[in-house]
């Protein structure tokens, strides 16, 4: 299965091109944030106040880094467990977001508001955090930097492999891959 | 009649030293017993993305060995077993302080990501250094001290399950739990998993027994002709569960079952599960 090279933020015909299954490298711009950036990202929306990265079509990108050594750009950087942000993510689809890199299976209400929304759900391969922090090749703190490994990070990616887990037609990967390999009645 | 006790003395210093090196090799370097499992799962895989999940997890193996990076950003938890020989002395410090010193000291020096938080449920703030490890101290015969590190990643260790089985539930209770958990589990612990199972004694006897099941080397059975059959019958279930590489389908769901059985009370049947993803890191001294 040949990877397809896409670039974010993602256009609106390459949302309606993407498939669940389909793997791709990504190039651009993600913005990390993991449990307690969301948890402050959420209190700013609801406060009315002005988010400290554009929201509006971009991709967030679940993960907490390892330090860099010095002269690196970035430690390890693999995906976590985005079923942690399924409480957060709707508010935030709802206020744009584009686009989620991640590990794991998500909400209904998540699913459901990808497809409401237009957005598109990835994964990245967990426990492969060193290989992965190969694609990255600019990394800089833009907020909530108290907040040390889960800090919003704005990334630079090149050729950042991962697959469409979600897309906005309401095919699941999870559910399409274990129906068909499942042996067990359960 | 007095007989003077022979006892060697162990310096504290040397012990944090030991475990500072231990954090990190356990951190860069995949188990050899893993990757050998991973490589032969890579061949027997059928669905095509987990086949190429299963070749980059390789990749991300030799990647961070090469590079001194961890091989996952979460850097785990220092779950740290001491066997103590009931002959050994700790000399010049305290042994718990030494091994607090050893973790802070190895994740610090080695740019591991320090992911502990002081309060559990309110303030959560992360204490600097990923201290306090998580200490298991047995005193063994024998004046040395051996020291086993385990990282334990979060994304596993939040899939965790203890039930306490009525007895008559038997073999086939712990099967349907087991495999019940780890098909509810799915994707989220981030497969192929191996799976720590103990079974018996009491409740924190057997979550206990579940994460040291874990240390054993992928495809060493357990002796015990009974619960090797055990292992093999959910390995075999688990892997036909459908869930496969990272959740996307296929027959790799676990690499392995490991499971542990102890006495238990006449009233008990405590079953235990540590989910471990397939980054199963540890390493071991011996001082």
């Amino acid at each position: 299965m040949e990877a397809v090279p896409i670039n974010i933020p993602l256009d609106r015909k390459t949302i309606k091109e993407l498939t669940a299954g389909t793997p791709v490298l990504i190039s651009g711009t993600v913005y990390t944030a993991r449990d307690a950036a969301h948890k402050r990202l959420i209190e700013a929306l609801k406060r009315r106040e002005t988010l400290p990265f554009p929201l509006k079509g971009q991709t967030i990108y679940y993960t907490g880094p390892s330090p860099a050594r010095p002269g690196r750009v970035i430690g390890s950087a693999g995906p976590t467990t985005s079923g942690r942000m399924d409480i957060y993510t709707p508010r935030l689809l709802s206020a744009g977001l584009k686009a989620m890199i991640g590990k794991g299976q998500r909400s209904a209400e998540v699913r459901a508001a990808l497809q409401k929304y237009k957005a598109i759900y990835f994964i990245a391969i967990g426990g492969a955090g060193a290989l992965l922090a190969q694609a990255i090749k600019k990394a800089t703190v833009v907020a909530y930097d108290d907040l040390g490994p889960e800090a919003v990070r704005e990334l630079t990616v090149e050729n950042f492999p991962a697959i469409v887990a979600n897309d906005i037609y309401g095919n699941d990967l999870f559910e399409q891959g274990r129906a068909q390999y499942r042996k067990e009645k359960g | 009649m007095l007989i003077a006790a022979k006892v060697r003395e162990i310096r504290a210093k040397d012990i944090a030293e030991a475990v500072a090196q231990l954090c990190q090799r356990a951190n860069f370097e995949l188990e050899e017993s893993v990757l050998a499992a991973l490589k032969q799962a890579q061949q027997n895989e059928p669905s095509p993305l987990g086949k190429e999940i299963l070749r980059q997890l390789i990749d991300n193996a030799r990647v961070a060995e090469a590079k001194n990076l961890p091989l996952c950003q979460d850097c785990g938890s220092a779950v740290i077993f001491l066997e103590v020989g009931q002959d050994a002395h700790v000399i010049d410090g305290d042994l718990n302080e030494a091994v607090s010193g050893g973790v802070g000291q190895g994740y610090t020096q080695g740019y591991l990501r320090k992911s502990m938080v002081n309060q559990p449920f309110s303030e959560r703030k992360n204490t600097g250094d990923n201290t306090p490890p998580i200490i298991h101290t047995e005193i063994v015969p024998g004046d040395h001290i051996r020291i086993i590190c385990l990282p334990k990643g979060a994304g596993s260790e939040n899939m965790s399950r203890l039930a306490m089985l009525r007895p008559g539930e038997g073999r086939e209770g712990i099967i349907d739990f087991v495999v019940r958990a780890v098909d509810e589990a799915g994707a989220n612990p981030c497969p192929p998993l191996i799976i720590g199972l103990g079974i018996g004694a009491t409740s924190e006897g057997a979550m206990l027994l579940a994460k040291k099941a874990l240390l054993r080397p992928i495809g060493q059975p357990n002796p015990d002709p009974e619960i090797a059959a055990l292992e093999a019958e959910l390995l075999a279930r688990i892997n036909g569960l459908g869930i496969g590489p990272m959740g996307v389908g296929g027959v790799t769901t676990a690499l392995a079952v490991h499971a542990e059985a102890r006495p238990t009370h006449i009233a008990c049947l405590p079953v235990a599960i540590n989910f471990q993803c397939h980054c199963a890191r540890h390493k071991e001294a011996r001082l």
